[in-house]
């Protein structure tokens, strides 16, 4: 992979300041010239050599040696103790979760593991999660609310497990009622998708105040290939859906869908685990501070204002 | 020897369709009269097969007479991602719109069933295969606004396709939007019902359909987050014929309870008889007044 470092640090500095005019209250002189001219700047660092094509960006954040929920836990939570369990039926190894000190900060911890050997990601049905997961996930949400511990989840999971057992045992519900969940605690919650957003899934644990994505991941409503198979009716025209969905955490980041992109180091996450992790762990820390400046009432106040914002329609 | 041998194979020809004239229940084979069927609900008098229905018909079934004000018709689809696959997405909208005389998979209401204040919001399959986008998030949040200022009862049915895909994460975060707002209509202290019909799945079956406090759901409706394909593909389990039906749901403990839907505004008005504002209150005073007449009676 190319180093796109250059590229990255610019776009995201660009997308920036266009996220601020946009929330400007009126409209200053050259407003939309200053816009159109950010747009297209864009754009032509997007043409310039090295950046990868939403295609490539696809292929990257399912890369399999790329840095998974434990591998984050073994870089950044030196005292971590894994809880396990639903209370009502198993335990499902595709989310992970427990406690650990961040820096100076106590926190809960939940996240999706894929697994990086064939074995390890059929023994986790490849981060997968059934309603027993997302149960286990809503526990522990809730042991961190009762203890005031801050909720940190990474995302990384292709979607919920599609099987007889997991739809019979209420994987819908599982889902809704996590998501449920994540609206109203009163602690803070920050998310990072470190690599696959994979639908329902993947919004049943980021549901959050703050929603980061690592440069390289993707997040999105339906896989590219199944968006193709419906739309296209080719699961080949895959490229084509993944540039149509814009699942890439910068055009996410541009549409306002999410807070913040983490820049990786060159070569890409998966070349260097600790470095990566040390990134992660400095805006999630960066973002548990401002987030514990707020009260309780306020944070959650304002976590539920972001989300009815959310969507764009006309008014005709 | 050869291995392997040609084998003649005569193709059979499907057999030949039954005649009949005019048209007829897909279900059941029997003929239906010109109306028929929209005059019974769009359910089969002859098989009682629930066909989905059209949205406005739907809150005129449930909502009392002359009751109703639609709100939200104003909001219309937009095209936030330029989405174009092998037609544009405002060329798909526009044509559902012609369709269905619809501006978007659900219609919100404002009106009274059984004499409830409700706000009620009602999905219509055919608007893009009923398919949640930015319009249904929103018209639902303002459901719920309205709900809580007017201290009405929020009642949502579905039918599903699952995420308008047109639309993006936009799509999926209408599941987040949707969630919160029915959170604060019961934060308000009032009640959420929703209905569930065929079919209900993917996010609209993994969000706000399953948040409620009551889950009603129709016969033979069903109900699945995955598509029976990606579970066959995945896991290679073959499903059975009443996989994710309304009432393997109630087996399952999915659902509370399965209505026909001749009967679901006397049921709907039931329960909100219950769960109604006020109502706990005053049933009680009612079952009081009543033990006291049965007490001064054996008297």
């Amino acid at each position: 992979m190319a180093d796109t470092r250059s590229y990255t640090g610019e776009a995201l500095k660009l997308i920036k300041r266009l996220r601020e005019l946009r929330d400007l209250p009126s409209f200053p002189d050259g407003y939309a010239e200053e816009i159109k001219r950010i747009q297209d700047r864009i754009q032509s660092l997007r043409k310039g050599g090295g950046v990868p094509s939403p295609w490539d960006v696809v292929q990257i954040a399912r890369h399999q040696d790329r840095p998974q929920t434990l591998d984050y836990i073994a870089h950044m939570l030196p005292d971590f103790i894994e809880l396990k369990g639903d209370r009502l039926r198993s335990d499902d190894s595709a989310i992970v979760g427990g406690m650990g000190t961040l820096g100076d900060r106590k926190i809960m911890l939940v996240g999706h593991q894929k697994g990086h050997t064939l074995e390890e990601r059929q023994e986790r049905s490849f981060g997968m999660a059934r309603p027993e997961g997302y149960r286990k996930a809503m526990r522990l949400a809730r042991l961190a609310e009762k203890f005031g511990l801050p909720l940190v989840t990474l995302v990384d999971t292709g979607g919920a497990y599609p099987g007889k057992d997991a739809e019979e045992g209420g994987q819908a519900g599982a889902i809704a009622n996590s998501i449920l969940t994540f609206t109203g605690l009163k602690i803070p919650t920050v998310t990072v998708v470190i690599g696959e957003g994979g639908s329902g899934g993947a919004l049943a644990l980021a549901v959050c105040d703050r929603v980061l994505m690592l440069e390289n991941s993707i997040y999105s409503v339906i896989s590219p290939e199944g968006c193709a198979a419906l739309l296209w009716r080719d699961a080949a025209e895959g490229p084509k859906a993944a540039a149509a969905l814009h699942l890439i955490a910068m055009d996410l980041f541009e549409l306002g869908l999410i807070d913040g992109v983490i820049p990786e180091p060159t070569g890409g996450a998966h070349t260097n685990h600790a470095a990566t992790a040390k990134r992660v762990m400095r805006q999630v820390q960066l973002a548990l501070s401002e987030l514990s400046t707020l009260n309780a009432d306020d944070r959650l106040r304002l976590r539920h204002d972001k989300y009815l914002k959310m969507g764009r329609y006309s008014q005709g | 020897m050869a291995k392997y041998v040609t084998v003649q194979v005569t193709r059979r020809e499907p057999p030949a369709p039954v005649e009949v004239t005019g048209p007829q229940c897909k279900k059941c084979r029997h003929g239906l009269q010109d109306g028929e069927l929209e005059q019974n609900f769009h359910v089969c008098p002859y098989c009682g097969y629930h066909y989905p229905m059209p949205a406005r018909s739907r809150v005129t079934m449930l909502a009392d007479e002359g009751s109703v004000t639609y709100i939200g018709e104003e909001l219309r689809p937009a095209d936030p991602l330029e989405f174009f696959d092998m037609r544009p997405y405002p060329e798909r909208y526009e044509e559902a719109q012609k369709e269905t005389g619809l501006t978007e998979s659900m219609v919100a209401a404002l009106c009274t069933v059984a004499a409830h204040p409700v706000a009620l919001g009602v999905m219509d399959f055919k608007f893009m295969g009923g398919s949640m986008g930015s319009v249904l998030g929103e018209r639902f949040y303002r459901l719920a606004q309205k709900a809580i200022a007017e201290r009405r009862a929020l009642v949502v049915t579905a039918s599903s396709g699952g995420a308008r895909m047109q639309e993006g994460l936009f799509s999926l975060m209408q599941m987040a939007k949707t969630v919160t707002a029915a959170r604060l209509v019961g934060e308000a202290g009032l009640p959420y019902i929703t209905i569930l019909t065929h079919p209900t799945t993917g996010g609209v079956f993994a969000s706000w359909s399953t948040t409620s406090d009551v889950i009603i759901a129709e016969p033979g409706a069903v109900m699945q987050f995955a598509g029976s394909r990606i579970i066959e593909q995945t896991t290679r389990e073959k499903l059975p014929a009443d996989f994710g039906t309304s009432e393997k749901q109630l087996s399952q403990g999915q659902v509370d309870m399965v209505i026909h839907r001749h009967d679901l505004r006397d049921r709907l008005g039931s329960i909100l008889d219950f769960l109604a504002p006020g109502s706990a209150m005053a049933s009680a005073g009612a079952a009081a007044n009543a033990a006291t007449g049965a007490a001064g009676g054996e008297r």
